[in-house]
């Protein structure tokens, strides 16, 4: 039988399946196969906090979001075109994303009395007449991934485990994937466990011949590369990148990366990572709790190393009191927070934008921290180079915010060429700065307000620094009214100071009334929504911020000079708040917090509805 | 042998010497020392001053780091560099420094209430960890910067403005809390005997990893006397045990005269030495690989103050952290350092264009 061939301009996959069904991997497979094959492409994985919820319940289900094109894409998508439902709790869970007329694979060994009852289904949703809206493949994934591995001396176990293989080996198949190097991810990932290894190649194959012979797919897809610009491309999630971008800082300021962390989600993988590149004379430190982390980071850099700290929210709120000492002692450092959603434990795997208030002004005192924002997955490896830069420049604490979203997320990027990244280099203090060679540790350079950084080993240098308020030049203990007042001005100064791009707006034909501003990682999104009114003759102009302290100068110019501003964001309006007090201008917030990046078409109703509102 | 091994008893082996001649005038920093007249701060300040010359090192390559109360202003007194920094944090922010630079001698300033209190977490964890430094806990039994209220190692029902009926809750023994994190290296001195305190830091100096040493130190203010029975020349010998290596433990004069010897519950116990035969005697080996006998004497003070033990508790080499630490960077590069466009380049890449 020739089967049919399809040509589509881009499609959305969410593989949906139980905990310990291996769905994460499955989807990072599949996009490794989708990056090697070239197209342009968005994730989203989506899956409980619990490692592993009770079998089979709706609380257990985890899911991975991809999308893919033949053209450049923003986000992982809004609806899928296709569900891989491994069990009734997947299905049941996801099916109420799931547009009518969607493909949905299910796999009918799962769908047993006792797994349809744990999800309240009283009849199989496969044997009513409940999914006939949509397209339904029913594949008896397990028994088939069993029958493929019945020669192999492996235990029922651990054959039944490879049925996501099968999986991947079907969707594969569908759309066209290229599977070697899957074969040689599998090969070496059970390396040490060689039956398993064949196991799982096996069941991929199996899956890819299933598709090929059985009658239930009649049709395959083909979705062309993406035509992107030139250059050497590679898969990289957000987490990785910020890692990456620590590294690079550290190379490029020839300072060694020392990382003070405890583990917490969705921040880990960035400790994992760095400890990973000990080449690079990297020391990661898993301290006792965040404030260690955070403190050792500090302690190092007082040492000259590239102190940095990576948490998320509850562990920035534990670091605060050690980012206001590094405030008062000017020292260099770097606290990554990849926001959840909160407030206390919250939903750790969810993303959300809510620490921006905290991140500005979450201590005590007049404690001013710069702040910036990633915007996309890649865009974690620049940000952390700008934080890098702003901390060393001017010595202070900067504040990096990710989220659950960009952390997880991942698309292509395009490798930069290490002749282009930015020299991040620092002159330690060597010799007396004083009038009569004495050293003044709190002895500003004219231009960026920094004091000078004389590390332990310097001779002569000799000082003394503390959370206790500093004479200006000397640093010596002060109580003096008026020396405090000048103190905290020149903090506040220095970081008002800081060196930051203005805005460029993206208006293409010049003339729209509407602004859509953003942060973060809403840039997808917004700019995916953006492209969709413009499609229909909407007219609206597109400004996304990286520093959101201090903000670009020109950010009143821009926002004055529309007669709408609309700020979307995954908190109550926190952004919105301080434009509207600090440029008084009344902008338009739409806020959701359900955990969940926003959607294109969701927002472009609601950019819709304030252009029609003019 | 490892060159983690050759460390071994070297504290400061990776630290520059000087061949200048240093006095203790080189260690005193030009700021005004502010603690209230009599206290005992002053005492150990002098001690230390004192005391660093000995060492030949460059002064640039030692650090002083503390947390918040009277004792941790100490850094602002010296000429070294110096970080005072917040409450209970110094072991951490230490950490990170000497961590990431072996070629620094770095001590740490707390006290019971920094240390034990608000950083106990932080303390307990640099003792397991064993990076390479030497924490001075002053021990004064009170918070004295707050003005006056009971600390962690104040005597159960202390009567103090935040416990006007008595304290309730029964205090750490630091040494017993410090045996019970297994840190290579315990030790006790007091202020009043400079000799005694120098010859502890002396040897904590020399030891690489953690050395926590607790100083007895007197808060004329708000705890004065706390530790007189160990000063007062009519009772002092009484009580005092010194712990010396290679030595009986006995104490006391005349027909007081004591020693301590193991006792059958696994403790140890104190009896009339006339009572006593000399190879029962228990002698004090402070390199004794298992720290439950030095806990146990680490009790011989609680809950009465009857009998103290002051010296070095406990001296166990171990690799420390920082050196461990270094060594795996140096295996990781064994193949050559890192290259970034290697690692940007690195995993599935594809070209387009």
């Amino acid at each position: 039988m020739t089967k049919q061939v399809q040509q589509l301009d881009r499609v959305i996959i969410r593989f949906a399946g139980d905990s310990g069904d291996g769905m994460q991997l499955t989807g990072d497979r599949f996009t490794a196969e989708t990056a090697q094959f070239g197209n342009d492409l968005s994730t989203l994985p989506n899956f409980p906090a619990e490692i592993r919820a009770p079998a089979g319940t709706l609380p257990g289900v985890s899911s991975f979001q991809l999308h893919f094109a033949d053209h450049d894409i923003l986000t992982p998508g809004d609806a899928p075109n296709v569900l891989v439902a491994m069990n009734p709790a997947a299905l049941k869970a996801n099916l109420g994303d799931l547009p009518r007329g969607a493909d949905i694979i299910a796999n009918t060994d799962e769908f047993t009395k006792r797994n349809l009852q744990k999800v309240g289904y009283a009849v199989s949703p496969l044997e009513d007449e409940s999914l006939s809206e949509w397209r339904v493949h029913s594949v008896p994934l397990t028994s088939l991934t069993l029958k493929a591995l019945e020669e192999l001396e492996i235990s029922k176990k651990d054959a039944e485990r490879a049925k996501n293989m099968f999986a991947l080996g079907l969707l594969s198949w569908l759309y066209h994937r290229p599977t070697e190097a899957t074969v040689k991810f599998l090969e070496t990932k059970f390396a040490k466990k060689p039956e398993i290894a064949k196991a799982n190649v096996a069941a991929f194959r199996a899956g890819w011949n299933y598709g090929e012979t059985t009658e239930s797919f009649s049709v395959s897809y083909e979705i062309r590369p993406a035509k992107l610009a030139s250059g050497v491309y590679r898969n990289i999630s957000g987490n990785q990148a910020l890692a990456y971008g620590l590294i690079a800082a550290s190379v490029q300021s020839k300072l060694p990366l020392f990382l003070g962390s405890y583990p917490i989600t969705p921040a880990s993988d960035i400790l994992h990572e760095l400890s990973k590149h000990k080449r690079f004379g990297i020391r990661t430190f898993q301290a006792e709790d965040e404030i260690a982390g955070v403190a050792a980071a500090l302690g190092a850099a007082f040492g000259g190393a590239l102190g940095v700290t990576t948490t998320s929210g509850p562990g920035v709120t534990l670091k605060a009191e050690t980012v206001g000492l590094a405030v008062t002692t000017e020292l260099p450092l770097i606290v990554v927070d990849v926001q959840r959603a909160g407030p206390s434990t919250g939903m750790p795997t969810k993303t959300e934008q809510t620490d921006l208030l905290m991140a500005l002004y979450g201590r005590n005192g007049e404690s001013p921290v710069p702040v910036i924002a990633a915007s996309t997955p890649s865009d974690c490896f620049d940000a952390a180079i700008e934080a890098a830069r702003i901390a060393l420049r001017y010595r202070t604490p900067v504040i990096l915010l990710s989220d659950g979203y960009l952390a997880n997320g991942s698309e292509p990027w395009r490798v930069p060429e290490t002749a282009d990244l930015p020299d991040l280099s620092v002159e330690f203090a060597t010799e007396p700065n004083g009038e009569d060679g004495s050293y003044l540790p709190f002895k500003r350079d004219t231009e960026t307000l920094a004091r000078p950084w004389a590390v332990p080993g310097t001779p002569g240098l000799e000082h003394r620094i503390g959370g206790i308020e500093k004479a200006d030049g000397t640093g010596n203990i002060s109580y003096d009214p008026d020396n405090h007042d000048k103190m905290v001005r020149l903090r506040q100064a220095k970081i008002e100071g800081i060196d930051v791009p203005d805005l460029t707006v993206d208006d293409p034909d010049g003339d729209a009334r509407v602004l859509v501003l953003g942060w973060g990682s809403t840039f997808g999104p917004i700019a995916a929504a953006v492209r969709r009114v413009r499609k229909t003759g909407g007219k609206v102009a597109q400004v996304h911020l990286r520093h959101l302290n201090p903000l670009p100068a020109n950010t009143g110019d821009v926002l004055r000079s529309y007669d709408k501003v609309l700020l979307p964001e995954i908190n109550l309006g926190q952004l919105a708040l301080l434009l509207r007090a600090r440029f008084l201008i009344d902008v338009i917030s739409y806020n959701r917090v359900r955990g969940l990046p926003f959607k294109a078409e969701e927002l472009a109703a609601v950019i819709q509805d304030v252009i029609d509102s003019e | 042998m490892s060159s983690t091994e050759s460390l071994n008893g070297k504290g400061l082996a990776l630290v520059p010497k000087t061949e200048a001649v240093q006095t203790l005038k080189d260690f005193k920093s030009d700021q005004e020392v502010r603690w209230c007249p009599g206290c005992g701060d002053y005492a150990i300040l002098a001690a230390v001053q004192s005391f660093l010359p000995e060492l030949g090192l460059r002064r640039e390559n030692i650090v002083f780091v503390s947390g918040i109360g009277c004792s941790s202003r100490f850094p602002y007194y010296l000429n070294t560099y110096g970080f005072h920094s917040i409450h209970g944090r110094a072991p951490a922010i230490a950490t990170g420094l000497a961590a990431s630079r072996p070629d620094l001698s770095v001590w740490v300033i707390t006290g019971d209430g920094d240390g034990l209190s608000i950083g106990g977490n932080h303390l307990i964890h640099a003792l397991r960890r064993n990076v390479n430094l030497n924490i001075l806990l002053f021990n004064n039994r009170i918070y004295g910067l707050t003005k006056g209220q009971y600390s962690p190692t104040s005597e159960l029902g202390k009567i103090t403005k935040s416990t006007p009926m008595g304290s309730l809750d029964r205090p750490f023994n630091p040494i017993s809390l410090a045996l019970g994190a297994e840190a290579g290296f315990v030790a006790r001195t007091i202020d009043s005997d400079r000799k005694h305190l120098q010859g502890v830091l002396r040897e904590a100096a020399a030891h690489r990893g953690t050395s926590l040493i607790e100083i007895y130190q007197n808060c004329n203010i708000f705890n004065d006397g706390a530790f007189d029975a160990l000063k007062d020349p009519s009772t002092r010998d009484e009580i005092t045990v010194k712990l010396e290596h290679g030595r009986p433990i006995v104490f006391g004069t005349g027909e007081n005269e004591r020693a301590v010897r193991l006792s059958p519950d696994g403790g140890v116990e104190v009896v009339r030495r006339s009572e006593v035969a000399e190879s029962e005697i228990l002698v004090h080996d402070m390199h004794r690989p298992d720290p439950s006998v030095a806990f146990a004497l680490s009790r011989l003070d609680d809950p009465s103050f009857e009998h103290v033990p002051i010296g070095i508790f406990r001296s166990v080499d171990r690799p420390s952290y920082d050196q461990l630490m270094a060594e795996q960077l140096e295996a990781a590069s064994a193949g050559g350092t890192g290259s970034l466009d290697a690692l940007l380049h690195g995993g599935d890449t594809w070209r387009i264009g």
